[in-house]
């Protein structure tokens, strides 16, 4: 363990002897071009001719359509085409398929079944016309009461949301099970000490600063549509349209530029999209979408919403036997959820966490609601945010009822190392880990003894400190053909590598960076493998006509799915360059060595030929061995065989204000381990960023809706995301257990911080206010609602 | 609708003479008019700051200003805070030293922000940098490598 210091700030790692891929810290290829200005996002792009689109939302959450009049708005002389759900119907395209074999309205035809569900649109010259004219559509509609709290959604007088589905009479959307109720049931009846707790995740939303928008540009000659769009999938969406459309795939070509952050809210189809094709379809004309802040928030997908009731079951000296969850989850008006096919709840199976645990079940039931559709989103891993929120809450209330130390039961509990590769009670195989080093990491850079030392002092004073723990294991890298796919795509991702005569390179991807810093990181994978400097690898993503196929990035999915594949091609690269090298040193493949960057007879360094001149005798003059083709190239489609499962140890320290309950995040320690590392510069700020999520969640965001369904977080005013005054000086480490399985020992981590954090700052104030005997209060954490939870009254956020 | 107005503006150095509606913020006016698109949009309320332009020397909302508004006056917008010849600012090395960003989309709010800030306080403490910087909202990094790039840019500048 050594303690390093970067930046001023602590950081600390345990490296398990396995030396780090990569280059290490490399300052980022994409800067160069953000820090001027001179990004390529979708809204700076500008094609002539190009005509400007805008949505008409629906003001109600739960309304019949009666009429939709287009006639004021038509004679706008700046507008070229309005657009209504009855004109879609005609051409079938009124529904389109979402990503869990529901379907979506793209422009309301019988009903709106959420406020601010898209009902209509125009075209016309410029963005500003475009919305003058949407006040000139005049909508008829009978209101009709919604269905806005999950947990009336199935009484039997509620009102039926989708009666689009044939024979539907209720809002049950889906069940879902897992692990051993009976096995579960008779742990429960043998348990010393069994703790319940209704524990509600809200809803939230990604809101990342870029908000969605396309421009479509179908060419009318060539029968070719041409998409730029804010996807994180340009693969999947292309080939979604081509089904939806009907339009040949090799005639469509999905272009994601750079994208203003994901965070899951791009994985979707979103109405805007197809209704921006349609236009450009319709008008011979390139036509922008750009949805506003307020679209976004209200329409776009959402995150979270599962209510949970959590049960734990245990000795009474602290040991864990078994966990069991019912839960209500909320799809909104359609099952939009981004998940593969046979996981309708994500991964949410992996709610037993980091623990060796004897039994587990869980029965869920999600239901429809006037809201807009989403789910999983957010960094949440499929479902994992809120896996492990549950299992780091329901721990922490088993510690309060044992009056044990959080940090001492879980380490009582946690996966040993030499019991991996683990079968969970739930069937999830986690890879690799070593839990206890990355907790007591943790511990020794928070100084926790110190730490509830000065509690104990303030308590006495009746100052309100807390400090919070959690200990998460992801579930990352989707996924395993046989086991996932989105539609019937298989979750594999493909690479492809060329090396030009010259000896620079270029490496095509599937997957598809919105800040993650892929064209950095996957040139040092490259680098790390071939020898050829990173500086002259160029990363090419986001265009289908020119990367490979794959599933995109989502899931913290890159690294583990197309960081192998990456690691693979070019090891292939240099099996042909072995082949070539033979040839050009007159001596037999088996007596080459490669030492990174060049082959050399073995026993001899000085008879050796680099990299860069195995690529010019591939395309030059001169003798190939026997069999080999020119050229010095290769592709890959990468088939994991598991998913990765990092790991990490958080503690969170927060003051409360007891005059205004306000909660201050005074520090948070953060340890993460990924496996092998590629660029630990860019670790750290997905962790920040992470955990700043983390932050928002749990003390501030969340997006709410009156008793009508309006919803009441449609701004940034209303919508609180942290800014630099709410979150602390972030302290990290590491520990590095590679992933097994992966060719490079790497696993992600894109989403952890996101999935560990909240947890933690919720334990941590609970655990400030247990002068109080509170044993749980719900997210966000805000002054308001700790002052309620303070006074006795904590009420859950719905 | 109000007639077009013509409106004089010097941007990053240039004189620009236009035509526009009242109504035409001036973030559209830079993003649209003068195709200067690192001035972002990201919520066009006034909140998150990634449309921060210099408006004679200060740093204002482009999305709440009308272009008619800066009639007359100098803007600045992140592609004019680089030399000339192209070497980055000491505020834009240092975001790109000090992973100060990600995704970018905030990054030319920010890097105008600071620029504006550093001027106006050029020895600033950590609690007046994370003040200055609470005007602008980011979502991929936590904002510690920004304040540590503005930190290193003061610091930088300091010695200077």
């Amino acid at each position: 363990m050594t303690a390093v210091s970067e930046n001023g700030h602590r950081t600390a790692f345990v490296d398990n002897d396995k030396k780090p891929c990569g280059h290490g810290r490399m300052l980022r290829k994409e800067d160069p071009r953000f820090v001027r200005g001179k990004g390529r996002y979708v809204d700076d792009l500008d094609l002539p001719g190009m005509l400007h689109l805008a949505v008409l939302r629906s003001p109600f959450a739960h309304a019949r359509v009666l009429s939709v009049d287009t006639t004021l708005a038509e004679a706008h002389p700046k507008v070229r085409l309005v657009v209504t759900g009855a004109m879609l119907a005609e051409k079938g395209l009124a529904w389109m398929p979402t990503l869990s074999n529901d379907v979506q309205a793209v422009l309301a035809t019988d009903k709106v079944r959420f406020q601010g569900q898209e009902v209509a649109f125009v075209v016309a010259e410029d963005r500003y016309a475009a919305r003058d004219a949407l006040e000139l559509i005049d909508v008829e509609y009978e209101p009709l009461d919604p269905v806005i709290d999950v947990r009336t959604a199935l009484s039997p007088d509620a009102p039926v949301i989708r009666d689009d589905l044939e024979g539907k009479a209720d809002n049950h959307c889906f069940d879902w099970e897992t692990g051993d109720e009976a096995e579960t049931e008779a742990v429960f009846a043998r348990a010393d000490v069994v703790v319940t707790e209704d524990i509600v995740y809200p809803r939230v939303h990604p809101a990342p600063m870029e908000t969605c928008g396309a421009v479509a540009d179908f060419d009318q000659v060539d029968g070719r549509l041409t998409l730029w769009s804010t996807t994180q999938a340009p693969h999947a969406h292309r080939t979604l349209y081509a089904i939806v459309a009907g339009l040949p795939e090799h005639k469509i070509r999905v272009v994601s530029p750079d994208i203003g952050g994901g965070f899951g809210n791009k994985v979707p189809i979103y109405p805007g999209y197809v209704c921006a094709i349609v236009g450009s379809l319709l008008t011979g004309k390139p036509v922008k979408w750009m949805e506003d802040r307020a679209e976004n928030l209200i329409s776009t997908g959402f995150a979270r919403d599962y209510v949970m009731r959590g049960e734990i079951a245990a000795t009474r000296d602290g040991r864990i036997l078994a966990v069991r969850t019912q839960v209500l989850a909320d799809h909104g008006a359609f099952n939009g959820t981004a998940a593969p096919v046979k996981y309708p709840a994500g991964f949410f199976g992996v709610f037993t966490g980091s623990y060796d645990i004897e039994a587990a079940h869980c029965k869920m039931t999600a239901v429809y609601t006037n809201k807009a559709p989403g789910g999983v989103a957010y960094a949440c891993s499929f479902r994992i945010t809120e896996a492990v929120y549950l299992i780091e809450r329901i721990v922490d209330c088993l510690a309060y009822e044992l009056a044990m130390d959080p940090v001492e039961l879980r380490m009582k509990n946690f996966i040993r190392p030499e019991q991996f590769p683990f079968r969970t009670k739930t069937g999830w195989v986690y890879d690799s880990g070593n839990y206890a080093p990355t907790m007591e990491l943790t511990k020794e850079l928070a100084g926790y003894d110190a730490l509830r030392a000065e509690q104990a002092e303030k308590r006495a004073r009746g100052e309100l400190m807390g400090i919070g723990v959690s200990f998460f294991t992801e579930a990352v890298g989707a996924g395993p053909r046989k086991d996932m796919d989105i539609l019937g795509l298989g979750m594999a991702d493909g690479c492809e590598l060329r090396v030009h005569p010259t000896g620079k390179a270029v490496v095509r991807l599937s997957v598809q960076s919105q800040g993650q810093g892929h064209e950095t990181t996957f040139a040092q994978i490259v680098a790390e493998e071939l020898g050829i400097p990173p500086q002259d690898i160029d990363v090419v993503h986001g265009d289908t006509d020119q990367t490979p196929f794959g599933l995109g990035t989502y899931g913290s999915r890159s690294t583990p799915v197309s960081g192998a594949a990456a690691a693979l091609v070019a090891r292939k690269v240099r099996d042909k360059a072995r082949l070539i090298a033979s040839g050009m040193l007159e001596v037999s493949v088996a007596d080459l060595e490669w030492e990174k960057g060049s082959f050399h007879v073995a026993g001899d360094p000085e008879a050796s030929v680099t990299i860069q001149a195995i690529a010019m005798r591939a395309h030059g003059a001169g003798d190939l061995p026997e069999g080999v083709e020119g050229g010095l190239e290769a592709q890959i489609c990468y088939n994991p065989e598991n998913l990765t499962y990092p790991h990490g140890a958080y503690i969170c320290v927060v003051d409360i204000d007891p005059g205004t309950a306000k909660v201050t995040v005074r520090r948070f320690v953060a340890v993460d381990d990924c496996g092998t590392r590629i660029n630990p510069m860019i670790i750290e700020g997905q962790v920040h960023g992470g955990l700043t999520d983390g932050v928002g969640m749990a003390l501030m965001e969340m997006i709410s809706f009156d008793e009508d369904g309006n919803c009441l977080s449609g701004s940034l005013m209303d919508y609180l995301i942290p800014t630099s005054l709410e979150v602390p000086d972030w302290e990290t480490g590491f520990t590095v257990t590679p992933s097994p399985h992966h060719p490079i020992g790497a696993k992600g981590v894109g989403e952890s911080a996101t999935v560990g954090s909240p947890p933690a700052i919720v334990n941590a104030v609970v655990d400030a206010l247990k002068p109080y005997g509170i044993r749980h209060a719900d997210m966000p954490l805000t002054p308001s609602r700790v002052w309620e939870a303070m006074q006795g009254r904590p009420t859950p956020p719905i | 609708m109000a007639d077009d107005i013509d409106i004089r503006i010097r941007v990053n150095g240039l004189p620009r003479r236009a035509t526009v509606p009242p109504r035409l913020t001036l973030a559209d006016f830079l993003r649209v008019n003068c195709g200067l698109t690192g001035t972002h949009l990201g919520c066009e309320h006034g909140v998150c700051g990634a449309c921060t332009v210099l408006l004679d020397r200060e740093a204002v909302r482009a999305c709440l200003v009308f272009a008619v508004q800066a009639d007359g006056s100098d803007v600045t917008t992140v592609e004019g805070i680089a030399s000339p010849d192209g070497e980055l600012s000491v505020v834009q090395a240092a975001f790109r030293e000090h992973h100060g960003l990600q995704c970018g989309f905030c990054t030319p709010g920010f890097v105008v922000s600071v620029t504006a800030f550093l001027a106006e306080n050029p020895k600033p403490t950590d609690e007046e940098i994370r003040a200055a910087l609470s005007g602008n909202l980011c979502r991929c990094t936590g904002y510690q490598g920004i304040v540590n790039a503005v930190r290193a840019a003061a610091d930088r500048e300091d010695s200077v």
